[in-house]
């Protein structure tokens, strides 16, 4: 019972624990806060922007959830298609898998001529970071159907919609939701880096203009926040994941 | 190979069928199945026996129609087979019951699928629900309806598999190694439920297993398999009679029936052997 405990707040002792440590430094051997500003220093100064702090991570939460919308129409679509075609499969898969190596920051840029500055680029590039775990996810769920099942509905003249449906979608479900959960904290970094170079508002935008006129505890609240969305987001998702496809996870509830 | 049945009585005719499993193996003349020719009776249980690859599924497969013979034709229940068929209902070791789907929705899938149950399935649900919870009771799952898959036994599991095979009354149940996964005294407790369903329904079975004993206790015919080429070399009726019990098995004329069987396949295993060298 203690251990359990334990366990479900060793998160928050850790934090703490890093926290404390960092105070004890950064104060204690008086290192100076446009180096690496102290745990208390960082609080001052976003209780004092709070309000800024406030706008801009609104703009990156908005925006950080439409790109992973549309990452997760585009993704659950190909990862469909991939999965249930092999020739689909052979053709897209290597070209993805090619395309996902390419870094997302990168396209930026091109993101810019085409859109201009501001919401547009960060959506595309939340959106480009974050389909493909979703895609892959989908696609596996998908091809690892067993072939006796398989062969048990189509004596029975299903279609292969009807395995699909019947059996393909609801087996792949849990991939899915596993998948969201990666793809969220991606969708963060995209729209992050996009802001950093291709926006007046966010949390990107924030930390480049910290940077630049040396408020470094500024900058700091801007990571933190960004951590915190990213963070909450992801226990959401994994929330609705064991609430809806508890029957894959009946292994970790003994 | 003799065969007492008239032609045109016969419910499932093979007639001198061969199977390449694609062009190049066909062009190469190496078959999966050779020269399979086989009449069954109405309502008739048959047993195939075998060493393992010795094309048992392969057999299955074009029973069901999801392989089409490269030479040779199938017909069952007067009809040519050109496709997957309806009338069956099939089982394998492996129970594949659906994680996400309690026991009675996991019986209920096959009437969500086949016509003419589908179209139906909204309007008649109450009564197929009742259906299937009268099938559950009828092999001892009275009461687990509402059970997941993955809170039942391996032998709960593996009758729950068999009810999905049959809720859509197939003519044709077709088994491959279904209790091969299970303990024996769990084993002996399915031959039993198999036969007293089958005995009530009389549909036809076709039981593909390397169990000996299994085939002789159900079957009113038993076939074995040769391994490469996957053929039928002997054909033994069981003339033991119904309704048959679990003592049987015991009795020296069942035993005398299992040891020929084992001869069989025993000399088969050694013709074989000389093959391959």
């Amino acid at each position: 019972m203690k251990r359990k405990q334990l366990e479900r707040w060793s998160p928050l002792l850790l934090l703490l624990a890093i926290v404390v440590v960092w105070e004890v430094i950064t104060s204690g051997f008086g290192v100076s806060e446009f180096i690496f500003p102290s745990p208390s220093r960082i609080w001052e100064q976003t209780m004092e922007h709070k309000m800024v702090i406030l706008g801009h991570a609104w703009r990156t939460f908005w925006v950080t959830m439409a790109g992973f919308g549309v990452a997760i129409v585009v993704g659950v679509l190909l990862g469909f298609l991939i999965g249930s075609s092999r020739i689909a499969y052979a053709a897209i898969y290597p070209l993805m898998t090619a395309f996902n190596a390419l870094p997302k920051a990168a396209f930026v840029p091109i993101l810019v001529v085409w859109f201009g500055i501001g919401v547009g680029p960060a959506i595309l590039t939340a959106f480009l970071i974050s389909f493909f775990p979703i895609m892959v996810n989908i696609a596996t769920g998908l091809a690892t159907l067993e072939p006796e099942l398989e062969d048990v509905l189509r004596v029975l003249g299903a279609k292969r919609w009807d395995v699909l449906i019947k059996v393909g979608l609801p087996r792949s479900l849990p991939y899915f939701y596993g998948s969201l959960k990666v793809a969220i904290t991606l969708a963060f970094v995209g729209t992050t880096v996009s802001e950093m170079t291709a926006a007046n508002e966010g949390i990107g935008y924030l930390l480049i203009s910290a940077g630049s006129s040396m408020q470094m505890g500024l900058a700091f609240s801007g990571l933190l926040v960004v951590g915190i969305m990213a963070m909450v987001m992801y226990e959401l998702f994994s929330w609705i994941e064991k609430h809806t496809t508890g029957w894959a996870h009946r292994g970790s509830q003994g | 190979m003799t065969d007492a049945i008239s032609n045109d009585k016969a419910f499932v005719d093979f007639d001198g069928v061969w199977l390449a499993y694609n062009d190049d193996l066909l062009a190469k003349n190496i078959f999966a199945v050779e020269d399979i020719n086989l009449k069954v009776r109405q309502g008739e249980f048959i047993a195939i026996v075998g060493p393992s690859g010795c094309g048992k599924s392969t057999f299955m497969k074009l029973t069901t129609g999801l392989k089409m013979p490269s030479m040779g034709k199938i017909t069952i229940d007067g009809q040519p087979v050109n496709g997957p068929l309806k009338i069956s209902g099939m089982a394998f070791q492996a129970p594949s019951l659906l994680p996400w789907r309690t026991t009675l929705d996991n019986v209920l899938l096959p009437l969500e699928i086949v016509e003419p149950f589908r179209s139906q399935f909204k309007d008649r649900r109450k009564e197929f629900e009742e259906r299937a919870k009268k099938l559950l009771a009828s092999v001892g799952l009275g009461g687990m309806e509402k059970k997941y898959p993955w809170e039942l036994s391996g032998g709960m599991q593996q009758r729950a598999s068999i009810c999905r095979a049959l809720i859509h009354e197939p003519k044709m149940l077709l088994l491959d190694e279904p209790f091969g996964a299970l303990d024996a005294f769990t084993r002996e407790e399915l031959w039993c439920t198999l036969r007293d369903l089958w005995e009530a329904q009389r549909f036809n079975v076709i039981l593909v297993t390397h169990d000996l004993r299994e085939s002789v206790f159900l079957a009113d015919t038993v076939y074995c398999m040769s391994k490469s080429p996957g053929r039928f070399v002997v054909r033994r009726e069981i003339p033991i009679p119904r309704t048959r019990d679990l003592e049987v098995t015991y009795t020296p004329e069942f035993t005398d029936i299992v040891h020929e069987l084992r001869g069989h396949i025993g000399a088969m295993r050694k013709a074989g052997a000389v093959i391959q060298q």
